[in-house]
């Protein structure tokens, strides 16, 4: 392992890294809000970059450490990006919007999570393919249902939304759901998650109770879909049913895959590569949307597991669960079993690539 | 009170007909094996016992409780667990990570360190190898995590589907004592097996299956015996 690693294995091993690490990222967001010190422009687009790390971590929940296979992630965020939109403008007076936002997005994300159950329960008895073409449905009917909805402005979209998502609330919410599917994935849930993946029926016959462990990890990941969905509707302040279509669960999946399924660290570079990089694409025009689609295609053939793969950085693994690894290390004959000590801490629950 | 009693159980799979009315018992402290031909029910049965099939019929009791009614999860939080065929290991996951899923239902992890040791001291081997992701182990190791993994679920009863398939002899011969020892701890085990001869030498008792009915059943010795069994499952 390089020097620069071994700094970052020691930093973070310490308790009292990650809540300064945090408080600093805050406060430099609030900083570059309150005094501008990036043009507003450049600012949404790092709002832009936060949204879709909540968009791809949570889809990565599913398809990537549960092995399923959702393709309708918009339908959530629709769900969500509605639901805090109606909230905000029609139950909030106009002065007190920006202070009760929060709650508005939570709402949002909650109606989102009660949507997820829909998926949820075919997920019990169906799998791949089949859940695919569930969740594609889902995506189709909840598109459908709003263009069918007058009084939420049906085809032609709602607004009316102040511009209640900064710079600093979004770094909030990435980091509070960040927070929440790593403790998700670390917890005896989360194992569940894992044995799902690798082969339901021995995850039964181990005691896993694959429905509960299911029903979880479908509301967890739709609820954060449609916080996204609530901070997005506040950013570009104007939503139409078509801001949610397949397209858009399209652009997730290609995010979870760049980044890497199974790991946190990708969601994060892969949703921030892939932002960033349409940005600097826009010279191409209507071109750059045809580049989504390639980089799949490429990433399908060069690098199936993606950027991440499978692995973790040791930061996003929580310090109760290295510290048990360590003690188990030591269990059995081999001590100088694989890996070697050093690398113990940079294998995740899913192991290198 | 029997450990393991199935009265009359009948599996369906759609309209086709798998188990027609079986009955055995094993009780505390056996190895009992229940061997026969392809198709015979074997795999169903043990199925069906740890409620991976639902039972169109019959009872299931272990300990005195009914399982027809419980979900799978459950089953195992009872004590009876299920080395499936095929293994159905984690590859993606490292030996220690597969041994550790096992004790996902349990509520005394103070004694996980403990059960670890014991598998451990059962199979050096995945000692040795306990970082290793699963799927890079050979066959007999996948088997060995297999039966370990079952171990780490502390259950009374253990089923085994086939734990000699796809292995070879000086292989079986090793798992084979090795679940003598595990008996010999305190495991009552059903073992399904087509290695009639191997399960047979193990076994106190045993059943022969056909087509979804117990053809004969008697203490393993005599069953090896047996002009018929030799006949159509020890080759002569």
């Amino acid at each position: 392992m390089s020097r620069a690693a071994d700094l970052t294995t020691a930093f973070f091993a310490r308790p009292a890294s990650w809540p300064l690490v945090l408080t600093g990222l805050l406060l430099a967001a609030w900083l570059i809000h309150r005094y501008g010190w990036l043009n507003p422009y450049q600012q949404q687009i790092l709002m832009y970059v936060g949204i879709h790390i909540i968009l791809t971590a949570s889809l990565n929940l599913v398809n990537g450490y549960m092995g399923e296979f959702a393709v309708g992630h918009a339908a959530f965020m629709a769900v969500g990006a509605y639901v805090s939109s109606l909230i905000t403008v029609r139950l909030f007076p106009f002065q007190a919007a920006p202070l009760l936002f929060p709650l508005a997005l939570l709402v949002g994300s909650l109606a989102a999570g009660i949507v997820g159950l829909l998926v949820a329960f075919p997920s019990f008895r169906t799998r791949g393919d089949y859940l695919a073409i569930v969740t594609l449905a889902l995506n189709m009917i909840v598109k459908s249902a709003i263009e069918n909805l007058e009084v939420i402005g049906g085809p032609r979209g709602f607004l009316g939304m102040q511009r209640l998502t900064t710079l600093p609330w979004v770094v909030f919410w990435v980091i509070s759901s960040l927070w929440l599917l790593r403790n998700f994935i670390y917890a005896n849930l989360g194992r569940g998650v894992l044995a799902i993946r690798e082969d339901e029926v021995a995850a039964e016959l181990l005691g896993v109770d694959t429905r509960r462990v299911k029903l979880h990890a479908f509301i967890l990941s739709a609820s954060l879909a449609g916080l996204a969905g609530g901070l997005f509707a506040h950013v570009v302040q104007f939503i139409t049913p078509r801001s949610f279509d397949i397209v858009r669960s399209t652009e997730i999946l290609v995010m979870v895959y760049l980044g890497g399924i199974g790991s946190l660290a990708g969601s994060v570079i892969g949703a921030t590569v892939y932002t960033v990089a349409l940005e600097w694409l826009r010279f191409l025009g209507q071109w750059r949307m045809a580049i989504a689609p390639l980089l799949l295609v490429f990433l399908m053939i060069l690098r199936p597991t993606g950027i991440m793969g499978l692995r973790e950085f040791v930061a996003f693994i929580p310090r109760e669960e290295r510290n048990l690894r360590a003690r188990l290390e030591a269990l059995g004959r081999g001590r100088q079993g694989w890996p070697p000590a050093g690398e113990a801490g940079r294998v995740g629950p899913h192991g290198p690539a | 009170m029997s450990l393991l009693e199935v009265r009359g159980l009948r599996v369906h799979y759609g309209p086709i007909q798998a188990l027609h009315g079986i009955d055995l018992v094993v009780e505390e402290g056996e190895i009992v094996t229940l061997i026969g031909a392809n198709g015979a029910g074997k795999t169903t049965t043990l199925r069906a016992i740890s409620r991976l099939v639902p039972p169109s019929g019959g009872t299931i009791r272990f300990a005195g409780v009914d399982l027809t009614q419980l979900p799978p999860h459950q089953v195992v939080a009872l004590g009876v667990s299920h080395v499936p065929e095929g293994r159905g290991i984690f590859a993606n996951l490292t030996v220690l990570e597969n041994l550790l899923l096992a004790t996902y239902g349990r509520r005394d992890r103070a004694r996980v360190h403990q059960d670890l040791e014991r598998v451990f001291a059962l199979f050096p081997r995945l000692g040795e190898r306990k970082g290793q992701l699963a799927g890079t182990l050979s066959g007999g190791e996948q088997q060995m995590l297999a039966v370990g993994r079952a171990l780490m679920t502390r259950s009374r009863l253990m089923l085994l589907d086939e734990p000699s398939m796809g292995l070879a002899p000086v292989l079986v011969e090793e798992i084979f004592a090795t679940l003598a020892a595990i008996n010999r701890e305190g495991t009552t085990l059903l073992l399904v097996e087509q290695n009639a001869h191997q399960a047979l030498k193990l076994a106190h008792r045993g059943y022969v299956l056909e087509t979804g009915r117990i053809q004969t059943a008697g203490p393993a010795a005599a069953l090896a015996q047996d002009p018929q069994v030799r006949q159509a499952y020890l080759g002569g």
